[in-house]
């Protein structure tokens, strides 16, 4: 069986290799990706957008359709991954731990007794915890501004420099997720909630699609931002940059989003209640 | 120079690659796929694609090796099997 399997792999992995014998050479300018559409957008696209990176104006522009359904998909898979883990059926843990905060003394109370609420006197720690340090905990309640500040640089500069709405999204949830290693779930998920993060992700989906139809009400194609002109009193080509840039707020929205509920779900297994 | 450099990092891509499928640790693996991710990006920057680098750095060395840690982090050492 298992040679079975090797051959198959093998085979597969020569014709794939085989096949790259034919690919064009690294920037050739003869290649088919190089001769038919290349030169227009090279030459008009900055004319036409008002974005000096052709990737952000391709990618959110012309090519606007394929970037809003990139954004469902990861849409989808958050939501795939919320159903397919989340456990609302769960037993409730057998104890829990709380802390006596001026005098340092930990609880264990058993399932049945009365469970203290969470104040500044009792808090409540995981099962599994360790020692909050205070270096990491400072360090990172330092480094978080700059993460999400550098994040909304990226989304926001996106016309100008690599960067735009996924990447954005991504370092604005990965922010949010340092937050929640260095302290522990639950204190993450008081701020952003679970239904707050499902309401995201499809907020964001939701403002790419609303532009969209807002230019098709105008007259135009959908997802043509020229049409926006009129809202914003500005040249056509400005609208369309505009446009961009409200489309990729949106993925950064839904990136963001899907990013740490991911990462809720995963982590806690599904309880959104003790977890890494 | 820079095609010595690309042959480097195209070694430690595939290394990276077969390592991280071979070997018994699921957290080794994690870093592993972390540590090919990062060649990649660097792969993607030098052959000038800086928008996918930047979106493979962030993606594929940054979110998804915690996402893998937090998955292991539920595994036990053990089959219980």
């Amino acid at each position: 069986m298992r040679l079975f399997a090797l051959i198959i792999v093998s085979g597969c992995g020569f014709l794939l290799i085989y096949g790259t014998a034919d690919f064009p050479r690294w920037a050739d300018p003869a290649a088919p990706a190089c001769t038919h559409v290349s030169d227009y957008y090279i030459e008009k696209s900055e004319e036409q957008t008002c974005v000096p990176n052709i990737v952000t104006a391709i990618l959110a522009d012309y090519r606007g359709y394929d970037t809003m359904f990139e954004t469902t998909v990861i849409f989808g898979a958050g939501v795939a991954c919320f159903f397919l883990l989340r456990n609302y059926r769960r037993k409730a843990p057998e104890f829990r731990l709380y802390r006596h905060v001026p005098t340092g003394i930990t609880f264990r109370i058993e399932k049945g007794g009365k469970f203290p609420d969470d104040s500044a006197e009792f808090k409540r720690i995981d099962s599994l915890w360790t020692p909050q340090d205070i270096i990491i905990e400072t360090a990172v309640r330092l480094l978080i501004p700059f993460i999400q500040i550098f994040a909304l640089y990226v989304i926001a500069h996106g016309h100008h420099s690599p960067g735009g709405g996924f990447q954005g999204g991504v370092i604005l949830g990965a922010s949010i997720i340092l937050f929640a290693i260095s302290k522990d779930l639950r204190s993450a998920i008081t701020r952003i909630g679970e239904q707050t993060s499902g309401l995201l992700c499809s907020t964001g989906v939701f403002v790419y699609v609303g532009t969209g139809t807002l230019c098709l009400l105008l007259g135009a194609n959908f997802l043509d931002y020229g049409a926006l002109a009129g809202l914003f009193h500005s040249t056509t080509a400005m609208a369309r940059s505009h446009g961009i840039m409200i489309v990729e707020i949106g993925v950064g929205i839904s990136v963001m989003a899907v990013m740490v509920c991911l990462y809720y779900i995963i982590s806690s297994a599904g309880n959104m209640d003790e977890g890494l | 120079m820079i095609g010595l450099l690309d042959l480097l990092i195209l070694m430690i891509v595939i290394v990276c690659g077969i390592a991280a499928i071979s070997i018994k640790d699921l957290l080794g693996a994690a870093i592993l796929f972390s540590a090919y991710s990062f060649m990649m990006c660097l792969l993607w920057a030098i052959m000038g694609a800086v928008d996918v680098a930047f979106t493979e750095a962030s993606v594929g060395a940054g979110v998804s090796t915690v996402l893998f840690v937090a998955a292991v982090f539920h595994t036990t050492r053990r089959t219980k099997d």
